[in-house]
């Protein structure tokens, strides 16, 4: 059995591993409360814009028109993966790239080539190391999301569309269900599809609506806008995975500090207990001695 | 209340503003125009530039950055990339702004980077706008 001292010497150190839990708990807890209402700020303004996208959209438009929205054989796709830069909260970036990985090999044995352009660094180092190609690392914004780093990512990805290096771009972010639920989800961004921008719009009869005035002409406006919905996108899916990592870790450092709890309980029963017997043992001791005194 | 017109101006990281007004006007990609209650819909790009509304005969000016603008239902809805009421503009920073810009507008204009200077424009642009509607002397 381990000595009095021992004991005494891991429950101190593991208070101390709680105390530090704890605190990040906390931190967690009030940087969530930041990234969600990041979150809410940004909905008006991205539901605004897909209904307005929709609007477009019904107004008789010919996709074949759009660059960014013309289909053809996919021979290379690209992989937006969106993960945290730190790292502290549970499964979070390994579900993540666990995901990112299901799907690149799924697009391998459909005989496609993949790259990946990651936004946060656990992503960016895990994939620096695989056979895939990184052709774009944003990395160390996640604490900070600024609309012009999904401009940047979003620019990258038009470019190498348009340019017919990447056929296909997709988006693969932790999507923020809830504080203990984060969900990697799969989004298609390029090209974009019809019913992606239809939206709720596209259920309603055509004829049933006000005509518009457009000023330019809704084939302009639209050229103008789909790049701006590329990075809307990507803002969406970096905001939801910055709440995401945030809750996470909050619900990673909550067992963590339970852990700590349960183990302070067993130790101290084992240090009570070895106590007993040393006084027991010393007891005897005495005992022993004053009979023989006798 | 049957006069004016609900406006809201929306950018990815706030709402700048909701109110109900008389009139307001925008920098659409082909010109500036007003909007008044009951305007038919209406789906404009906008520049970056000046906008102003009107409510109880009091004028207000934003600086708006790029985005578009939808009038449907009695209601105007401003996208833009960034929009700041004229009193929350920050006067120096948008000065610091225009100096940078103009320094990288002459740097690229020497190494004749088209990118560059098409950049350092807009961000000019962006600067002089916040400049003029923040009141200050340009």
């Amino acid at each position: 059995m381990a000595s009095l001292k021992d004991i005494k010497l891991k429950i101190v150190g593991i208070k101390k591993t709680e105390q530090i839990t704890k605190a990040m708990n906390m931190v967690a807890a009030a940087k969530l409360r930041g990234a969600q209402q990041r979150m809410e700020d940004f909905r008006p303004y991205a539901e605004k814009f897909s209904s307005v996208m929709g609007e477009l959209a019904g107004a008789g438009i010919n996709p074949k028109d759009f660059p960014l929205m013309a289909a053809r054989p996919v021979k290379r796709i690209m992989l937006i993966l969106v993960t945290s830069d730190r790292g502290l909260c549970g499964a979070f970036n390994a579900n993540l790239i666990k995901a990112a990985g299901k799907f690149l090999d799924s697009q391998k044995e459909k005989g496609h080539e993949a790259c990946l352009s990651c936004i946060g660094r656990k992503g960016n180092v895990f994939f620096k190391k695989s056979p895939f190609e990184v052709v774009q690392s944003t990395v160390g914004i996640m604490g900070n999301i600024q609309m012009f780093n999904a401009r940047q990512v979003g620019q990258n990805a038009i470019n190498l569309f348009l340019e017919e290096k990447v056929d296909e771009v997709h988006v693969l972010y932790g999507r923020f269900i809830n504080v203990v639920v984060q969900r990697p989800t799969l989004n298609r961004i390029l090209p974009i599809s019809t019913e992606g921008l239809g939206g709720a719009e596209a259920k309603e009869p055509k004829g049933a609506k006000a005509t518009y005035i457009y000023e330019p002409k809704p084939e302009e406006i639209l050229n103008q806008l789909m790049p701006m919905f590329v990075n809307v996108e990507i803002m969406h899916a970096m905001l939801e995975t910055g709440a995401s990592e945030q809750a996470a870790r909050m619900t990673a450092m909550d067992n963590a500090t339970r852990a700590c709890k349960d183990m302070i309980a067993d130790l101290t029963q084992a240090f009570n207990k070895a106590r007993q017997s040393a006084i027991t043992a010393e007891l005897m001791d005495i005992v022993g001695g004053a009979e023989a005194l006798k | 209340m049957a006069n004016k017109i609900l406006l809201e101006v929306v950018t990815p990281s706030r709402l700048v503003m909701s109110e109900e007004v008389e009139l307001a006007s925008a920098p659409g990609a082909n010109g500036v125009f007003g909007v008044m209650a009951n305007h038919c819909p209406l789906l404009a790009t906008l520049k970056v530039g000046e906008m102003h509304y009107v409510n109880d005969g009091q004028a207000v000016r934003l600086a708006i950055s790029g985005g578009f603008c939808d009038v449907s239902n009695n209601r105007m809805t401003v996208l833009a990339e960034s929009g700041e009421l004229a009193t929350e503009i920050d006067i120096d920073r948008a000065l610091r702004a225009k100096e940078r810009a103009e320094r990288r507008l002459q740097e690229a204009e020497a190494r004749k980077g088209e990118i560059d200077m098409a950049r350092a424009r807009a961000a000019l642009t962006r600067a002089l706008v916040r400049l003029h509607v923040g009141g200050a002397q340009t």
